[in-house]
């Protein structure tokens, strides 16, 4: 699909989105988390993701002639041209399907950040640099719940593995390579294919003391397999998302606070 | 060439700015929390660094405004940076006093997540004190409570 933005400006966006609609939708946790300490915690990983987002949102930004604003990029951008992975959009259902986002998103954000921490772009390699260590926390965060329910009654660890199971096949398909070879040759992105074994390699011995079962791995080179949000194809969950996040903004026209 | 009255304004500049209280921890001056990197004159602009704790610490901006405030009438530009992140490790040895006399328990060294050293009791200096909740008021605070005295308490995060 053709885009106003470069193929460089389009992988910062594809970071920036995740972390944009996933902390949009832990928000919508805040007042309804099964206990106060967790909504708080879900609110502060939120915020933490936000603030990433608007990093990455300024530097994508920056990158254009003439410069958008982070503003820019998360109100007025149509939706064709969001980049984040369609799992990150699915409404919130049960608890445990979150805490299964979190860990498997975490855990791949984690790899990601670490690599690009060392990247051959200096504001994104500072920007990776401080995530790591909150996405890290989150990481462990996530790890503990799934511990927890996924070792715990009949019913958590049936509800813990059908979250697991859910949204597995998107997990998958953040590995899926979607950036342009020269973007990468540069250093300025990771090749996406790259961080899937180091994650997984974290991510067994979690789900091993979890007791729960790791659903199956797709080939992610296969041709065919493509994540569509990358390409700016996505569902009717992103459009609820985007009507809610610009509903102030739209109500109020060039405001700012 | 720097006259010697801009150059004492300068120190006088600096030291009202360092004093700046954070607006979360108002017992800690910015410069005491470590997000006061370098103020620095370059070209008859005073230029203020900063660097945040956390990516979405909302108080950034209220730093910027306080800082601009504080330096009055002198003119500063703020300037935000990441590289290389902020770590509790910046936090002085005044600020760790000032956080413990206020009821939160200063951050042990930035240690892989996981390795929580021991956290004493701010209020009976017990060092036998558990953590309910990995999160609390603020992105760099975790809720512990102390089983000596029965406290609970907020702890600042090793970050």
């Amino acid at each position: 699909m053709s885009s106003r933005f470069d193929a460089r400006s389009r992988s910062v966006l594809g970071l920036a989105d995740d972390a944009l609609i996933a902390s949009h939708r832990l928000s919508e946790w805040v007042a309804r988390a099964p206990q106060l300490e967790e909504d708080i915690a879900l609110a502060n990983v939120a915020l933490d993701l936000l603030g990433q987002a608007r990093l990455l949102l300024a530097h994508a930004g920056q990158m254009q002639v003439p410069a958008l604003n982070e503003d820019q990029l998360a109100y007025e951008r149509p939706i064709e041209e969001f980049r984040n992975a369609v799992m990150l959009e699915r409404p919130n259902g049960d608890f445990a399907a979150t805490m299964a986002r979190m860990l498997l998103f975490s855990a791949y954000q984690y790899q990601l950040y670490s690599a690009l921490s060392g990247c051959a772009d200096p504001e994104l390699a500072a920007i990776a640099g401080k995530a790591v260590k909150e996405v890290e926390y989150h990481r462990d965060h996530a790890a503990g719940w799934v511990v927890r329910l996924g070792d715990g009654t009949e019913e958590s660890h049936q509800r813990m593995q059908s979250g697991l199971d859910a949204e597995w096949p998107g997990f998958t398909r953040l590995f899926v390579d979607w950036i342009r070879d020269d973007v990468i040759a540069a250093g300025q992105a990771i090749f996406p294919p790259w961080l899937r074994e180091p994650v997984v390699h974290w991510l067994e011995p979690v789900l091993e003391r979890a007791t729960l079962v790791r659903p199956e791995i797709t080939q992610v080179r296969e041709p065919g397999i493509r994540e569509p949000g990358r390409n700016g194809a996505h569902t009717d969950d992103l459009i609820d998302i985007l009507a809610q996040m610009r509903e102030v903004r739209a109500a109020h026209p060039g405001a700012s606070w | 060439m720097v006259s010697p009255g801009v150059s004492a304004g300068l120190a006088d500049v600096r030291q009202r700015i360092a004093a700046v209280p954070d607006p979360e921890l108002p017992m800690l001056s910015i410069a005491d929390l470590g997000i006061l990197r370098t103020i620095e004159e370059v070209d008859g602009t005073i230029e203020v660094v900063i660097t945040p704790t956390y990516a979405g610490c909302p108080a950034m901006e209220a730093i910027r405004a306080d800082i601009e405030a504080a330096a009055e009438p002198a003119r500063v530009v703020v300037r935000t940076v990441l590289a290389p992140p902020w770590s509790s490790d910046d936090i002085t040895e005044a600020g760790r006093r000032a956080l413990a006399a206020h009821g939160i328990a200063p951050p042990g060294p930035a240690a892989p997540v996981g390795l929580t050293l021991a956290v004493r009791c701010p209020q009976c200096g017990s060092v036998e004190t558990r953590e309910l909740s990995r999160f609390a008021a603020a992105a760099c605070r975790s809720l512990r409570v102390c089983t000596t005295c029965a406290e609970p308490f907020d702890a600042f995060k090793a970050h």
